[in-house]
């Protein structure tokens, strides 16, 4: 259902662009009005959703750990899967988010004969979703090329560094190709492997068939059908220095499917799933280091009586329900028992 | 207890693949039982205060809610949604990518899909997608958007309750999405509405009156505490002093109350008395704080603290200096990671410091408790007390983490050091069922019940497997464990799923090996079972359990 859902959005948008290629009116509307929008959507999206996150306080340090704690000097902490530091927490917070580190420690259950059960290591998911994410940012940054005047200095190394095998004319470039075959797993992977079909979404198939729509357009473009990459940088350029232009003729409709697409992610990202590119950085089981019974961490809230409304059932409550019982059992009393026993509990006195 | 299927048919029942409808088309069926727990009793409900007491069960028609039971939920997840940057990030973020699908237990020995982690945490997401979501709001299913209905709550009540709290998913998620929290808020807003199970909220009631779960008044505490001292002395000669409630001492020791009444809790409670008599130590017990565990933290914040909030007051009237816990898996993730920020900080106490050692333990300077097993490792460490590992040469241990103090501490290295000085033999579990990543024994957060049994097996399947390997593989014949409730379940899982492995706490392996000043000669264990002598040492590894039922 999501599945086919996706697949149809993802070709209504396709055909919109073509659309607005083959109309000279609505060029305008495609390369100026929409990317402006576009851009200010997820701008402003991102920055909503990321305040509104923050706005929440962290009550509790809920570090979850995944190595040993620091504790007596002469057992070794592991200070990355248990960081008691913020030195540690950021190490932590970079091997997540440079290399998916909880990711890596995927493991696959397998029942097997008789009543046995085998936990095999699975690393296709860590390693495409690297390739991914990897290739997509060198991809990103590649693109400065159109985007800027000059040519901003890391697109040239990146740009050698990515073709380096000089395959092909013109040359290949491997994250190109990484993202595609990347992507092509993820999508395979939501609808082969059941676990996942079955808890699969439609916010999680389209934003998959955007990105292969996207990068197989790009694609394309590169080594198939000639487009007048001058005239794009002009477009490009020309929004992003808020001098927008019209843009020539001789631009092929390659380019508007592409661009269009591209809009769509922009101002489908800040409402998506995708904000996990923000919310990561924000996990309090990740982000927070385990120094908690070292340092004391504030709950903001501490003292809201309407929610804490249970309180403590105190020591003169236990004392008195009590006190005959703890005196016959030789226990040291607060206060004295006085000669007629109080019944269980009706001699309170009221606070 | 017994389940009536045999273990190799209830394997058979498991199946990874899930069914061809929808999730949101399936429901949960009470008639069937042996898979949830029954409801909280009206008594226990009202006595701590909490909302809707009244007579229900979950297999009955009529849950007996308020009118109004949707708007008092919703209102109550907008109020947490703003209280816990956890519940709105991990409400937002999860990418479905199923990385923590098949790491829960429940899932494993169940194939229930709606016990993956993801899915169980949908039931909640879902709801918040309908509202308080554009999207979930205008395309409903197809984006995972549904209404809270009658049906939803009863999955809510199910799954959320067949999730031990464990955060074994959430080690592995990419964002450590943490699905024991969303459980943890899920208890918590059910409970607004009347809706928890009578095993978390009668000891929650006992506790906040007696002092501890059981619901053991003072003088029985004293009266078992003597039985001990009593048992004590016939295995070692030794006539133990007894302090309790006693002020001016310099540490209060706090344990779960299981470990006086319990089998085979009671062993590691010798094994404490033999200890901190060994040590002259200056301690006390408290009859007022007697519980060590939390049956708070598996409902609500807000339980949680009151019975918490027992420490640190008895710790102040007492006048002691610091704390001391003893062994226990929930317990230590509420003292860890929230008796501070719930109750502290407790100024009036000072920085934790052995009286045998004189090392500080700084890594517990501002909460001011300190671990049993921190303690005597470090007693171990500076040679400060005298062990006979081979006093322990019958058994052929292995170690089970609890999730506890695994995955919300990182208390790893304590227990294997203590473990590998005072006994010979110590074989590992595969990495992959310890440590951090570590199974639960299907039966925490509340979840221990008789009614419950075939869930609790179910979830204690890869557990008893991991058991069942070493004891094959290796003559392996008792799991070793820090956790009350693990010591409470893990033999019946253990009967179930490697019959003829025991169950038994580290400190009563401490207290065999410890040589006490002016003991007898030692015949038993703490379990009066008789010890190997040099003479007739022979391997005995190997032999255990293979008369396995
Ligand atoms: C700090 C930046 C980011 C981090 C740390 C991050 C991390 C992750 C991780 C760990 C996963 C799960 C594994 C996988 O499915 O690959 C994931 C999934 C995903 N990410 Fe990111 N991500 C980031 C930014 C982005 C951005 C900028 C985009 C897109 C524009 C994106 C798109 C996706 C998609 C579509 C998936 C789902 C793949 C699937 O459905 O199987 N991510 N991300
Ligand atoms: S591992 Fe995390 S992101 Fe992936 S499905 Fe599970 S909860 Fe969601
Ligand atoms: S916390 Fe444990 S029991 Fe709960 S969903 Fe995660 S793995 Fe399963």
């Amino acid at each position: 259902m999501g599945l086919l859902f996706s697949i149809i959005a993802i070709a209504v948008l396709i055909i919109l662009a073509i659309a607005g290629a083959a109309i000279p009116g609505l060029h305008p509307v495609f390369t100026v009005a929409l990317p402006y929008l576009a851009i200010a959507i997820f701008i402003v999206g991102v920055i909503v959703r990321v305040l509104k996150w923050a706005k929440s306080p962290v009550p509790f340090r809920i570090t979850t750990t995944s190595g040993q704690e620091k504790s007596l000097p002469w057992i070794k902490q592991n200070k990355l899967d248990n960081p008691s530091s913020s030195l540690g927490v950021i190490g932590r917070m970079a091997l997540e988010v440079l290399f998916f580190r909880s990711l890596f420690r995927n493991t696959k259950a397998e029942l097997k004969e008789g009543t046995k059960i085998a936990y095999g290591e699975t690393k296709w998911l860590w390693a495409f979703g690297l390739l991914f994410h990897w290739s997509f940012l060198i991809v990103f940054l590649r693109h400065f090329r159109f985007f800027a005047d000059p040519i901003p200095f890391f697109v040239k190394y990146l740009e050698t560094l990515d073709g380096f095998f000089q395959i092909g004319v013109p040359i290949v470039y491997l994250t190109g190709i990484g993202l595609l075959v990347a992507l092509t797993y993820l999508f395979l992977r939501r609808i082969f492997d059941a676990k996942v079909k079955y808890i699969s979404l439609a916010s999680d198939y389209f934003p998959l068939l955007l990105l292969i729509a996207i990068a197989t357009t790009g694609i394309i473009m590169r080594y198939y059908v000639k487009t007048d990459l001058v005239a794009i940088k002009q477009v490009a350029v020309g929004i992003l220095s808020f001098h927008p232009i019209t843009p020539a003729e001789t631009i092929s409709p390659w380019f508007y499917i592409h661009f269009f697409l591209v809009n769509v992610l922009l101002i489908y990202f800040p409402m998506s799933k995708l904000m996990h590119m923000g919310g990561v950085f924000l996990s309090p089981t990740r982000n927070l280091a385990n120094n908690n019974r070292m340092a004391y961490h504030e709950n903001p809230w501490i003292n809201d009586e309407n929610y804490f409304k249970l309180h403590r059932h105190t020591y003169e409550e236990y004392e008195d329900e009590f006190r005959v019982l703890m005196k016959g059992a030789g226990l040291p009393l607060e206060k004295e028992v006085v000669n007629q026993p109080a019944k269980d509990g009706t001699e309170k006195e009221d606070k | 207890m017994s389940l009536k299927q045999k273990p190799d048919e209830l394997f058979k029942t498991i199946d990874f693949k899930p069914p061809k409808k929808h999730w949101m088309d399936t429901t949960v069926d009470f008639e069937k039982r042996g898979s949830y727990n029954y409801a909280g009793s009206p008594d226990s409900v009202a006595y701590i205060n909490q909302p809707n007491p009244r007579k229900w069960q979950p297999y009955e028609e009529d849950w007996k809610l308020p009118d109004n039971w949707q708007e008092i939920i919703l209102e109550g997840l907008r109020e947490r949604i703003k209280k816990f940057r956890s519940l709105q990030l991990f409400m937002d973020i999860c990418v479905r990518c199923g990385a923590c699908a098949d790491k829960c237990h429940f899932f494993i020995g169940s194939g229930d899909p709606k016990n993956m982690p993801v899915l169980r945490a949908e039931l909640l997401r879902s709801v918040y997608r309908k509202e308080f979501t554009k999207a979930g709001k205008l395309m409903g299913k197809m984006v995972g958007a549904q209404e809270l209905t009658f049906d939803v709550l009863k999955q809510w009540f199910y799954y959320f309750y067949q999730c031990t709290q464990c955060r074994r998913c959430s080690v592995f998620c990419p964002y450590g999405i943490d699905t024991a929290e969303i459980t943890f808020l899920a208890r918590e807003l059910m409970n607004l509405i009347g809706i928890n199970i009578d095993w978390v909220m009668t000891p929650a009631a006992n506790c906040h009156r007696t002092g501890n779960h059981l619901g053991i008044q003072p003088h029985g505490f004293v009266d078992s505490l003597e039985f001990a001292r009593d048992d004590l002395e016939d295995i070692t000669g030794i006539r133990v002093d007894l302090p309790i409630n006693k002020k001016g001492a310099e540490i209060l020791f706090i344990t779960p109350s299981a470990d006086y009444f319990g089998e085979p809790h009671y062993f590691t409670l010798l094994g404490y008395l033999a200890l901190f008599h060994e040590l002259q130590l200056d301690y006390t017990w408290s009859t007022y704080a007697s519980e060590g565990g939390n049956f708070g933290s598996f409902v609500s914040h807000e339980v949680m603290k009151a019975l918490n909030a027992k420490f640190y007051a008895e710790a102040k009237r007492l006048g002691v200096k610091w704390i001391l816990g003893g062994e226990c898996g929930h317990m230590w993730r509420v003292i860890h990671q929230y008796m501070n920020t719930l109750n502290g900080p407790p100024d009036f106490l000072e920085i934790p410091k052995s009286p045998i050692t004189g090392t500080v333990f700084e890594n517990a300077k501002s909460a001011k408790m300190v671990h049993i097993s921190e303690f005597t490792a470090d007693l171990i460490k500076h040679k400060k007390i005298k062990l006979d590992p081979s006093r322990n040469d019958h058994w052929h241990a292995t170690f089970h983490d609890s999730c506890n103090p695994a995955r919300g501490m990182g208390l790893l290295e304590e227990p294997r050091y203590i473990i590998k000085n005072v006994m010979n033999n110590f074989t590992e579990m595969p990495d992959s069922c310890i440590r951090e990543q570590t199974f639960c024994c299907g039966s925490g957060a509340g979840l221990g019940t008789e009614e419950n049994l075939e869930m609790r097996m179910r979830g204690g399947m890869p557990r008893g497997n991991a058991v069942k390997y070493v004891r094959d593989n290796n003559g392996v014949n008792i799991l070793l464990c820090m956790c009350a409730i693990d010591k409470a379940t893990l033999p019946g899982v253990v009967d179930y799923w490697s019959p003829g492995v025991e169950v038994g706490g580290v400190h009563e392996m401490v207290g065999n090996a410890l040589i006490m000043t002016g003991e007898k000669e030692r015949e038993t264990d703490l379990r009066n079972q008789p010890l190997l002598k040099p003479d007739t040492l022979e391997k005995v590894q190997g032999n255990e359990g293979k008369e396995g039922k």
